[in-house]
């Protein structure tokens, strides 16, 4: 359990005071996937530096696990770190030292003995898929297979809770979600609670289960992955989400409106499917109820997240009016979101 | 006489030569291994009092930056003269290669000092930080990761220092430190045998050679930076 009271950092710098967070409140349950979204600037990096003491929170409070991480002298804060993971952007390894020399590192500094430090190093190196690669160094390695040994590192003194500060974010989109199933499959093996800070949403859906939304220093809303996908209440959040749910927006905007042009008479809809809705019949039902409507589909797309799918979906419909305001009375009794985005 | 030929091979003494060859290597290997040792110290000293906000640290920072300015500046061979007493006071002669090393090793140490400072501003921040949030402590994080991350450039400073250290022991060789300098002065110039001065000279280069030999080879082995 990680509980941020009232966390409040403001840095001094020349040009006057700068709050990069302010007045956070959360609290991260035992094995959940926590992510922090927000765009750079947000805050988000500074608050989870103050998880592991590399920033001092200047109000409030922080604890893990009953610890009060605000409250420890330098050895027992170093004592402490020692079983909070954390993986970077830039993989930070040390390019001196081989991928088994690298998770050895927190062991060394932990002082656990030569043989079981190789022991635990070599498990490691299993575990992230890295067996073979023992004893190639950083730069002989793809940034994927860097990242898994940031991971392996992380995980070397079976820490309480694994901070990922942008780990994908230097990654192209396959590696990216070939680190995130890992961060998934040791979230779940382990029920390590883990700490996700991104600006990409769609990291956040595919394996967060809560997300926090941070804006100028502060959390602009949270709740499960799940209700923030479906119900985004901030205009920021919003954003966000419009950017994953939909990433070819801007394409489809245009085909929109190349299609208003070519087909006046008709009506173009957006709909939004949520969890068990996205496996339901609804087109084909409608198409079965008013046989006189010609539907086109524009652009149509299905994210899993961990609690159900999301569906968006852009049809154009032609026909008769009176077929038409029927096929939106059944989409509206369907309980399915409906926006219609052009109707004469 | 030889008529300020150069090439009188007859006329070398190659027991004093190689005499001199050996004082020569021994000055500058003894005092290497001391300006090594000294300027990562003092490097060490430098990169962590940087940028504190500390004010007493502020101004140890200050002072030794002075300092090492300082020493960097003065000219050796006039450095050799100031530091005349203490040599005496230290060594108990001011003749021979053992007197050389306090002014050999001031003059370098400084110079090497900075290389390190600069070699362990280069290491990137990210890492240090890493090593810092797995729980490492400031000793931890100056063997584990400062020494070994920063270790190429630390040789190719040690290669860059120890070359210019072989010039300063023929000066101070010059004024009576010993030497192929001292040979090249005293048996060379001042003797008007030019064979003695060409031959001692290209002794220098050959170790000159030598030294920035080993310490690209050195470098070569221990960076893994690219492969």
């Amino acid at each position: 359990m990680i509980e941020f009271k009232d966390v409040t950092k403001t840095f001094t710098t020349k040009d006057g005071d700068l709050t990069a967070v302010s007045d956070v409140n959360l609290n991260i349950d035992d094995g959940e996937i926590y992510g922090i979204v927000g765009y750079s600037g947000a805050g988000k990096s500074t608050l989870t530096r103050m998880l592991n003491g590399l920033e001092t929170p200047s109000s409030g409070e922080i604890d893990i696990n009953g610890d009060k991480i605000t409250a420890l002298s330098g050895s027992q804060l170093r004592k402490k770190r020692q079983k909070i993971g954390m993986i970077f952007q830039h993989f930070n390894l040390l390019w001196s030292r081989t991928v088994i020399q690298n998770i050895m590192f927190p062991l060394e500094v932990a002082g656990v003995s030569r043989k079981e430090r190789q022991q635990k190093a070599q498990h490691l190196v299993d575990l992230v898929g890295l067996t073979g690669r023992e004893h190639s160094y950083p730069s002989e390695l793809s940034g994927g297979q860097k990242q898994r040994v940031g991971v392996a590192r992380a995980l070397a003194n079976d820490p309480e809770i694994l901070i990922s500060d942008e780990a994908t974010s230097a990654l192209d989109p396959q590696t990216t979600d070939e680190v995130l199933d890992l961060l998934l499959e040791i979230n779940k093996k382990m029920n390590l609670s883990i700490v996700l800070i991104t600006h990409e949403m769609h990291a956040i859906r595919k394996i967060c289960d809560h997300v926090a939304v941070m804006d100028d220093g502060r959390v602009v809303e949270q709740g499960t992955v799940f209700n923030v996908f479906r119900n985004p209440k901030q205009e920021i959040t919003k954003r966000f989400v419009s950017e994953e749910v939909d990433p070819a927006l801007t394409d489809t905007n245009s085909i929109v409106e190349d299609l208003i042009k070519s087909y006046p008479e008709g009506i173009i809809v957006q709909l939004v499917f949520h969890g068990d809705q996205a496996k339901l019949p609804i087109v084909s039902e409608m198409i079965h109820q008013f046989p006189k409507l010609q539907v086109s589909i524009i652009e149509g797309s299905i994210h899993q997240t961990q609690e159900g799918s999301i569906g968006s979906l852009y049809l154009q419909i032609t026909g008769e009016k009176e077929s038409l305001d029927g096929a939106l009375e059944l989409l509206k009794k369907m309980r399915v979101e409906t926006e219609v985005i052009h109707r004469d | 006489m030889t008529n300020g030929s150069y090439f009188a091979f007859k006329t070398v003494d190659w027991a004093n030569m190689g005499g001199a060859t050996w004082e020569t290597i021994w000055m500058t290997v003894v005092s290497m291994i001391v300006v090594a040792i000294l300027g990562v110290l003092l490097g060490l000293l430098l990169f962590e009092t940087t940028a504190s906000d500390n004010v007493g640290v502020k101004v140890l920072n200050a002072v030794v930056s002075f300092l090492v300015n300082v020493f960097r500046s003065i000219p050796f061979i006039i450095l050799i003269m100031l530091l005349l007493p203490i040599t005496k006071n230290l060594v108990g002669t001011i003749i021979g290669p053992t007197a050389a090393l306090p002014s050999l090793i001031v003059s370098a140490a400084p110079f090497y000092a900075r290389m390190v400072e600069l070699a362990f501003h280069e290491i990137d921040r990210g890492v240090i930080e890493a090593a810092e949030a797995m729980g490492a402590n400031k000793w931890q994080i100056v063997y584990k990761v400062l020494l070994p991350e920063s270790m190429p450039a630390l040789v190719s400073g040690v290669t860059v220092t120890t070359i210019s250290l072989i010039g300063y022991t023929a000066m101070a060789g010059a004024i009576g430190a010993g030497g192929l300098g001292n040979l090249a002065y005293i048996d060379g110039f001042q003797a008007n045998n030019n064979t003695i001065v060409l031959v001692a000279t290209v002794i220098i280069v050959v170790i000159v050679f030598a030294f920035q030999f080993i310490g690209d080879f050195l470098v070569r082995r221990i960076d893994k930076r690219t492969l």
